[in-house]
Formats: structure tokens, sequence, C-alpha cells
């Protein structure tokens, strides 16, 4: 449905993305993921023709983004990061219009209006003044603007930015909804969010694609054997020292110690490769007690900061 | 066509539910009001003169002509005042919506800039049409107590109109080059007040130069339509004027979207 391939964006030397790359399959939750000003709101600009691209392509539902922009423009609905609003209107003069410039047809309009009230909790402020209205239904208004016309392509810049955590909830419920029988890019900074509602994760940091999965396999990369817990009963530099000796393992770190010569490590080795055995075997050969050994998974949070801290050390 | 006609209601809604439409007419019809009083009052002194001349020296009372002595000076003073009034028309077009973000839903609906221009300037240019309606009311007076010739009046609505109509594309070229509409009516204001100031150059300006210049001159095609004469050459100056306007805010548009 959505494809991009090579997307470089220069806003005078600086390089706000390069060589952006992923696709979305029709139906699909894709979550853009990455810190502030790593390139998602770009990203998303070019992909709804609010911004040209320096080089290469994107296209939504087989129109190119540059040369069809008005055919992907019909195609998609867009909630950008601070909603597009007219104070001086009301939410439900404020949907007209947008129903209108988004070319639904006269007999159709208001009941899309009504429809997308609803479903957004905007009944009750149907005639307030936008300009009056609270954080949380800006935001819902905002939405209900990207639905009205019932995109294939939904696209939305963090969506549940300035809402509280009730209305979160109902958001979220509301964008797994639309999977399915629409396609969806939401881009955050927020972990759980993504992990919750998208089905793929492209995570984005300094303008690049780090990583691109679904969530659990993001979290399963790092997890198991390639970050184990470990207590053990010896003198804490030496256990270190040896257990740092051995081949695949990249960290060891002391997080805690007791009184009686037990040490609490964090042992990392490099990914897909299990140390477990050769560790015990040092361990016992060694003369010290092993009292516990257990891998410990890695939550989206802990891999987005180690995904996006590596790419900043390697580049440095 | 109805996308234009969309953005077009949106504009004049914004207009009339601030204060925006009614400060911008309520100004404009105290100032035409104090013109058209000044100069009424002027013709009728002058009138009472030339009526106490005639009867002292015993000739018959000289026509005067409403026209040239009343109608023709009121619609220059009308001119002038919409250097100071159309920038308030025109600052917050574009500029409002870049400041707001709402130009991002514009730019990601599927509807051209052509009709986003055209929208936005039709609406801007029913107002002003709206002003110079009003000032009807002055030249009922003229014809009640009166007897003007109508064409010359005629003329000069289109002259007037013609001008507005230019100074609008002017001013919404200048409203997408910033997101500050103080800026905007402050830069659309000097700009305006230059265009007239160019007559007053083209008079001391060598013979090369003057021709030039008065040709530049906004108003000095404007004299021409509150003589009661339509010049195919000003009508053309106006629409190419407003065309070249238009044009460039388009252009200015796409400009941006690149930087």
């Amino acid at each position: 449905m959505i494809e991009v391939r090579d997307l470089t964006k220069d806003y005078g030397p600086t390089r706000a993305i390069e060589e952006v790359t992923f696709r979305v399959d029709q139906g699909e939750i894709l979550g853009l993921l990455g810190p502030n000003a790593a390139g998602k709101t770009t990203t998303m600009r070019i992909l709804t023709c609010y911004l040209p691209s320096t080089s290469g392509t994107a296209t939504v539902a087989g129109y190119d983004v540059f040369e069809d922009a008005l055919e992907v423009r019909k195609r998609i609905g867009y909630l950008p990061e601070n909603p597009p609003l007219y104070d001086d209107m009301s939410t439900f003069q404020y949907l007209d219009f947008v129903s209108k410039i988004k070319g639904i047809d006269t007999q159709d309009r208001s009941r899309r209006i009504y429809e997308v009230m609803e479903r957004c909790y905007l009944k009750e402020v149907e005639d307030t003044l936008i300009g009056k209205l609270s954080k949380g239904y800006r935001q819902r208004v905002g939405l209900a603007q990207a639905l009205v016309h019932d995109p294939e392509v939904i696209i939305l810049d963090e969506p549940t930015m300035g809402l509280d955590p009730k209305q979160i909830i109902q958001v979220r419920e509301l964008i797994k909804d639309l999977g399915g029988r629409h396609t969806v890019i939401l881009s955050s900074h927020i972990l759980p969010e993504v992990s919750q509602t998208c089905q793929r994760v492209v995570i984005i940091n300094r303008g690049r694609v780090v990583a691109e999965d679904t969530p659990e396999n993001l979290t399963g990369q790092l997890k198991g054997a390639e970050r184990l817990f470990l207590k053990v009963a010896g003198p804490a530099g030496e256990v270190a020292q040896k257990i740092e000796e051995l081949p695949g393992v990249t960290a060891v770190t002391l997080t805690a110690s007791s009184a009686d010569r037990e040490h609490d490590f964090h042992v990392e080795s490099q990914l897909k490769r299990d140390v477990r055995r050769e560790l015990a075997d040092v361990i016992v050969t060694s003369g010290w007690g092993l009292l516990e050994m257990r891998p410990v998974g890695m939550s989206l949070e802990e891999v987005f900061l180690h995904l996006t801290t590596e790419e900043e050390v390697s580049r440095s | 066509m109805t996308n234009v006609l969309a953005l077009w209601q949106k504009e004049m809604r914004t207009y009339f539910t601030s204060p925006i439409a009614y400060a911008v007419i309520v100004v404009f019809l105290l100032l035409s009001g104090y013109f058209f009083y000044g100069i009424l009052a002027s013709f009728v002194e002058f009138a009472m003169r030339a009526a106490f001349q005639a009867q002292y020296y015993r000739m018959s009372m000289p026509t005067l002509n409403v026209n040239e002595l009343a109608i023709r000076p009121l619609f220059q003073n009308l001119s002038v005042i919409f250097i100071f009034l159309l920038p308030m028309i025109t600052m917050r077009l574009f500029a409002e919506e870049k400041r707001s973000g709402t130009i991002e839903l514009l730019y990601t609906s599927p509807i051209t800039r052509t009709q986003i221009i055209l929208g936005k300037y039709l609406a801007a240019l029913a107002l002003f049409t709206v002003m110079i309606l009003l000032t009807m009311i002055h030249q009922a007076f003229f014809f009640i107590y009166g007897n003007p010739e109508l064409g010359p009046v005629l003329t000069a609505y289109l002259g007037v109109f013609l001008l507005g109509a230019s100074f609008l594309s002017l001013g919404l070229l200048i409203s997408t080059l910033t997101e500050n509409q103080i800026i905007a009516a402050v830069v659309g204001f000097g700009l305006f007040l230059l265009l007239w100031a160019l007559g007053w150059l083209a008079h001391s300006a060598g013979p090369g130069l003057r021709e030039v210049l008065s040709y530049l001159s906004i108003f000095e095609h404007f004299d021409d339509f509150a003589k009661g004469v339509i010049d195919t050459r000003d009508v053309i100056y106006y629409l190419s004027f407003t065309f070249f306007g238009l044009y460039l805010t388009y252009r200015s548009l796409e400009s941006a979207r690149w930087r």
C-alpha cells in the first residue's frame, strides 16, 4: 500500500532523513518510532505530499507522492503534530469545511460527519467553537478531520499527545479498529503506545532507519541468552574479569553486592550468541558459587535506547 | 469549483465572525463619509459664490459640473483610503494559516494551490465589493439633489473595482511571504503607498522616465476612469497587474514547498 524507497530530505545543509526505506501492507498498522527530531514528521510530511523529497521515491496506493500528488491526497487522512484547526469555527462547521475540501459528496456529507463525531466522542461539542475546546478535544477533532472522508491510508503524527490516560486508551482502541480496513502509519516517541497498537515498528534515529520488525521480534532480538542476570558468590573483581574474557561477551556490569560476597551481574553478549554454558563452566571451574542465572528480556524501551545509542556511537 | 466555493465560504465566515470585516467597513464608511461631507460642503460653498457672482454681474448662472467638481475628487479620495484599509483585508489570508499550521490541512487535501488562491482572493474581493457598494449612498445624494451624469459614475466604480482588485492581489502575495499578520499589513501598506507615490515622481522626472513612471503608477490609470473614460490601456494595466499578482502568489506558494 505504501512503499518508501531511499527517501532523503535536506533542509538547506541539514539532512533531515537519509535513505529511509520501508513498506506498509494493506490494512497494516505501522509505528514510526524515534526520539524527537529523528525525522518522523519529515517522513510523514513527504508521504502526505506536504513536502517534496530531495531524492528517493514514495508511493501511496500505487501513486507517486510527487507525480500524482492529487491522487495521493485523495486517499490519505493526515493528522499533523499540531492539529490544523480553525479556532473561529464550531466542531461541526470545521468538519463540514474539511469534508468539502476532501471531496465528499453533498448527500453523504452530514452522515459522514455525524459518524466520525460519534467515533471520536465529539457529539457533546458539536456546536462549540474549537478555540474554546480543551487540548484533548482539539486532538480528537484533529483525528476526526483525518477520518471524515474514510481514506484508505491514515497518517497520524503523535496522535495521543496531550490526552489524558482515559482518552489515550480510547484513541488507541480507535486506531486498532482502523487496522484491517485502513492502512495506518502513526508516529510516537512513547514506546508502550507503539507496542500496543502497531503490528510492525520502524525505528528511526537521526534520519535513518535503525530497525524494522514486529514489536515482539524487536524485543525478542535482544532477549534470552543475549542478556543475563547472574548471581555469583566469589571475589567481584576477579569474577567480572573472568567473564569478560569469555568469547562473545560484550559487557559485564556489577549491579549489586551483598555482605557475604554474593554479587549480582548483568552480562551482555553479542546478538544471537548463547554464552550460558561457557559462563557456568568458568564459574564452576574457578570454584565460585553459581547461585542464579537467568535470561533477562529487554523492554521495547531498552531496545530502542540500545539501537539508537549504538547508532550514535558508531557514527562518532 | 466546489473547492473554491468551500474556501470562499470559509474566508467569508472568518471575515464576518471575527471583528475584521466590521472594523474595516466601519472605519471605511467613517472616512469616506467624512470626505463626502467635506467635498460636498466645499462644492456647495463654491456654487453659492458662483450664484452670488452671477447675480452681482447680472450674468446668467454658470452650469456647474457635479461630476467634475464633486464626484471625481470623491473617488480620488476613496482610492487613497484603500491604501490604508486593503492591507487589513489581505494580511491574514495566508499568514494566519501558516502561523496556526492549518496550511498543512489545505496542502494535504485534494485541492490545488490555484483553488486555494482563488477561494481566498475572491473572498477578499467580495468584502471589498461590499465596501464600495456601500458608498453608493453618497452617490444617491448627488442624484437626488443634483443631476450628474450617470456614465462617469459607473466608470469610476469600475475603476475603483479594478484598482482594488490589483491591490488585493498584491496584498495576497505579501501574505504568503510571512507568518506575521502585522508584517504583512505593514509591507502591504508600504508598497501600496509607493505605487501611489510613483505618480508624484513622474511629474518631476525627465521625459523618458516620466512615461515609464506614470505608466507604472497605479493611480494615474485610475484618473481616466474617474473622468468617465474607459481606456483599454488602463483596463489592461489593472488586469495584468492582478493576474501577475496572483501568479506570483502561486509561485510563492510553490517555492515555499521547496525551502
